[in-house]
């Protein structure tokens, strides 16, 4: 059996695809980085290059200077501090209560949200709209949060992993007479952390990201998100040339907060993607 | 209902409490939508007041018949919109599932090292923003972008992506000599169904396209990714050296042990492919918004653009329940895949 040199050759080939693919998947990124920090022509010359030649900060401060961005930024920070903490508190609460809680209708509403995870939320674009537009909602903060401040798959998520943990330590408390509330606040939740973590990462991703939301929630300029701005930015709101490195560098600072956050939070994120597998 | 347990009434309201806020945002902002939207389908509603009112023209089913049956520029751009969606869908799919799988498959082999640094630098792209991300595709396929320096490097020169319409497979035809693009014969143009000739039925996906099925196969692959890597994990290692034993040599493993075990995660994310490119728009509205010549054009985009740039809002939203449709029976497959899973 000649298996040493076999396995030499086919570990030697896996390092080479894994080097490969990793350079298809991150060299965009690099090239991101280095064309902000680019000029104009030299980004237009050098497209591959990783090294600016010479390090320009003119794109940044167009960034700051020439766009809305540091508000948009606000804008993103409010609105996804606000519909994180939403999700995280009512989604948890919702799939406490479909958990464990017995109440008239509990099978019906769980059927129901279930059927709502399938709505595909392209095909509620304009539907939205004509909701927000009708409680006179439309191009608000309210709009921008409210809608989207529970979703059907958090509740799911939190109501799976309720149903995981033994009931002994809360029928403890409430044998002890704590009610209902006392006891999902102080026994049940330090004890969900890891699925609270999860379900953090998850929607503040989401919601850092979201981007269709606002394009039927607000049209004044002072209620875009950053990828509300940003796309507004590369549509030719900017009008003359193509400024890349200005466009590159805004994208860049949208991008480092959940880029952060994944190097720091990576399993939750797995966790999170591997939850898609069981929600169907 | 009379309590039956001490407590149960109190119970009761505690879980109806609890549920309550989500109970009102989901039925406020997703079942009413969709229920006001299937009213406004039936209309002509220009979005100027309220659309109960009662100066609103009721059309019955007009809106969807003009999408199908009947000849006009409406029924055109919706069927050149299903036809750029079904190459899209028919590209991204396989490739995606391919990618993902292959991938996989390299980062769970054993002898490997650095698996966590390579499973995040595939699995990077999915997390970050659409936009964002199609900004820097923007700028790598750009005229004097990235993948056309790095194909100068090799002597070609590349396309003007983003402004280039012509069909992929229209010029793979040519290209073999079997049709001349740029004079079709007379068979393909002149007739067809709803609308389209079947020359343009027979495009393929336009190079500016091309673009954004790559974006998205490298954005989504990371993800689909790690459920076959959960997937392998669950194979225990002393089937497959059993197969060794057996004489099976590597290809021979793979094909009889492992991705018989792997079917029903192959189908899932297959079926989670095909409903997701079906709902293709943030690329779209920031890359090409259905340009050039509309080969871009996808109906989820098509049926933003229709209500929110035409104000025909009644088109918009029927065009919207069609999209519904199509991804409701493609999840209906993936529910019925899922339970022969769990089973």
């Amino acid at each position: 059996m000649n298996r040493g040199p076999r396995t030499l050759a086919s570990t030697f080939a896996g390092y080479f695809v894994l080097v490969f693919f990793a350079l298809v998947f991150l060299y965009p990124f690099v090239i991101q980085i280095a064309t902000s920090f680019k000029t104009e022509p030299d980004a237009a010359a050098h497209p591959l290059s990783p090294v600016p030649d010479p390090v320009s900060l003119a794109g940044y401060e167009r960034v700051f200077a020439g766009t809305d961005l540091p508000l948009w930024l606000g804008n993103s920070v409010l609105v996804t501090l606000a519909v994180t903490a939403g999700r995280v508190l009512l989604d948890s609460m919702a799939g406490y209560a479909l958990a464990r809680l017995r109440f008239g209708g509990r099978r019906a509403l769980f059927s129901a949200i279930v059927a709502i995870m399938a709505v595909p939320g392209v095909v509620l674009f304009i539907p939205k709209f004509l909701v927000l537009n009708q409680l006179g909602m439309y191009d608000s903060y309210t709009a921008l949060i409210l809608p989207v401040i529970a979703d059907a798959a958090g509740v799911f998520i939190m109501k799976q992993f309720f149903e995981s943990i033994p009931p002994t330590v809360e029928e403890a408390a409430r044998v002890d007479g704590a009610g209902v509330f006392r006891t999902f606040w102080s026994v049940v939740l330090p004890m969900a952390r890891p699925a609270l973590i999860t379900l953090t990462i998850i929607s503040f991703q989401g919601s850092w990201n979201e981007f269709p939301h606002t394009l039927v929630a607000v049209q004044s300029p002072e209620l875009f998100t950053l990828p509300r701005g940003l796309a507004d930015l590369v549509s030719g709101s900017l009008g003359k040339g193509t400024q890349y490195p200005l466009k590159l560098g805004a994208a860049l600072l949208a991008t480092i907060p959940v880029a952060v956050v994944f190097v720091v939070f990576q399993r939750f994120f797995v966790r999170g993607a591997n939850e898609g597998v069981e929600k169907g | 209902m009379r309590p039956r347990r001490p407590g149960a009434a109190r119970e009761n309201l505690a879980g109806w409490l609890f549920v309550a806020p989500v109970v009102i945002v989901l039925g406020l902002f997703m079942l009413a939508p969709i229920l006001m939207a299937m009213w406004v389908s039936l209309t002509d509603w220009n979005g100027q007041g309220s659309p109960f009112r009662s100066g609103v023209p009721f059309v019955g089913l007009d809106n969807y018949s003009r999408l199908f049956t009947e000849e006009g520029l409406a029924r055109q751009d919706f069927m050149t919109s299903v036809r750029n969606n079904v190459y899209y869908v028919a590209i991204v799919v396989p490739a995606q599932t391919v990618l993902a799988l292959g991938l996989a498959l390299i980062v769970n082999a054993r002898l490997l090292r650095g698996k966590t640094f390579f499973r995040a630098a595939f699995f990077f792209p999915s997390v970050t923003s659409s936009v964002a991300i199609s900004v820097v595709f923007l700028f790598v396929f750009a005229n004097s972008g990235a993948v056309n320096g790095l194909l100068a490097l090799l002597g070609v020169d590349g396309p003007q992506w983003f402004a280039d319409s012509r069909g992929v497979l229209h010029l793979l035809l040519g290209a073999a000599g079997l049709v001349d693009p740029a004079a079709p014969p007379q068979a393909l143009t002149t007739g067809g169904p709803f609308g389209l000739s079947w020359w343009e039925w027979l495009s393929g996906p336009s190079m500016a396209m091309t673009t954004i099925i790559m974006l998205v196969v490298w954005t989504t692959s990371g993800t689909f990714m790690l459920m076959f890597l959960a997937a392998l994990q669950d194979i225990p290692v002393s089937l497959e050296e059993a197969a060794m034993l057996d004489g099976a040599g590597r290809w021979g493993v793979f094909r009889h042990v492992t991705l018989p075990l792997l079917r029903p995660t192959l189908f899932l994310v297959v079926t989670l492919g095909l409903i997701a490119t079906w709902q293709v728009f943030d690329q779209i509205y920031v890359m090409s918004q259905g340009n050039p010549a509309k080969t871009t054009l996808t109906p989820a985009y098509l049926s933003y653009e229709t209500a929110f740039g035409g104000f025909e809002y009644g088109t918009g939203t029927a065009i919207s329940f069609v999209l519904f449709a199509i991804i409701v029976a493609l999840t209906l497959v993936q529910r019925w895949v899922l339970r022969e899973r769990r089973s």
